[in-house]
């Protein structure tokens, strides 16, 4: 089971900036474990969404590129102190996790 | 022994969750959300292929910032910053040219999503981060060069 994510979304100017930390192997699929010398099987978030108070803000698609565990943040325009942010991701094997938080 | 009840526990509980939420409807079986990931795109070997699919061959410069370190001492965490001042931008990819699979990512933006994108990407070697960006129907670019040192796709 996924580990849970870290989430943090703070008011700056205009724009709410929401900072969030997963936690993933992210493996590509292209690296060989160093002691049997098979390639690692591909592990990795494919899709991530975020939404503010319901309304979709972000839909990303990821590839094996992305560092394990990985950094995401990104800005919206017009979201207030307690806006409710909730950030979900889908893995290539179909595992899941979401995590939110209320906008500080 | 009891960490191992522990676990067996926990994943009880979370195959029961996911159970409830098939017969809820809101998962089917064998759908996964990964339905609408670019599987094409994203593994991908062909830098010139992967730009030709996601737009980004006739590029025009942009108002773009790409912020990343000159020098990557470790190429598997770079952190990379792209903000586009390009008003309308409604979805930033990330390109890293050299690497294996050289499509890293896609954001697509909406209500009020502002065009600014910051993660850590992987490097295979010394090349150019690109940043697409989509807007008004149209794809603007902007690149910046990493040095990589030790390369983080660990072939």
């Amino acid at each position: 089971m996924a580990e849970p994510m870290k989430i943090r979304a703070s008011v700056k100017g205009d724009d709410a900036e929401v900072k969030c930390l997963m936690n993933h192997p992210m493996e590509t699929g292209l690296r060989k474990d160093a002691k049997t010398g098979a390639l690692v099987p591909a592990h990795h978030i494919t899709n991530v969404t975020a939404t503010v108070n319901g309304k979709p803000v972000l839909d990303a698609q990821w590839g094996g590129g992305i560092s394990k565990n990985p950094y995401l943040a990104f800005k919206v325009k017009g979201a207030k102190k307690g806006d409710k942010v909730v950030v979900n991701w889908v893995d290539n094997t179909g595992d899941k996790n979401s995590a939110e938080a209320a906008i500080g | 022994m009891n960490i191992l009840r522990r676990n067996v526990l926990k994943g009880a509980g979370a195959a029961g969750a996911v159970s409830v939420a098939m017969a809820a409807g809101l998962l089917k079986p064998g759908m996964a959300f990964a339905a609408d990931w670019n599987k094409a795109v994203f593994e991908s070997k062909d830098l010139g292929s992967v730009m030709g699919a996601v737009g980004g061959a006739g590029a025009a410069a942009g108002d773009i910032s790409v912020k990343a370190p000159d020098i990557a001492e470790n190429g598997a965490v770079v952190p990379v910053e792209i903000t586009s001042n390009i008003a309308g931008t409604e979805s930033i990819i990330i390109i890293g040219e050299k690497n294996t699979q050289p499509m890293l990512a896609e954001f697509n933006l909406s209500n009020g999503a502002q065009g600014f994108i910051s993660t850590r990407i992987k490097m295979g070697a010394t090349s150019n981060v690109r940043a697409l960006v989509k807007a008004g129907g149209k794809m603007y670019t902007a690149a910046k060069e990493v040095k990589v040192t030790i390369g983080g796709c660990g072939g």
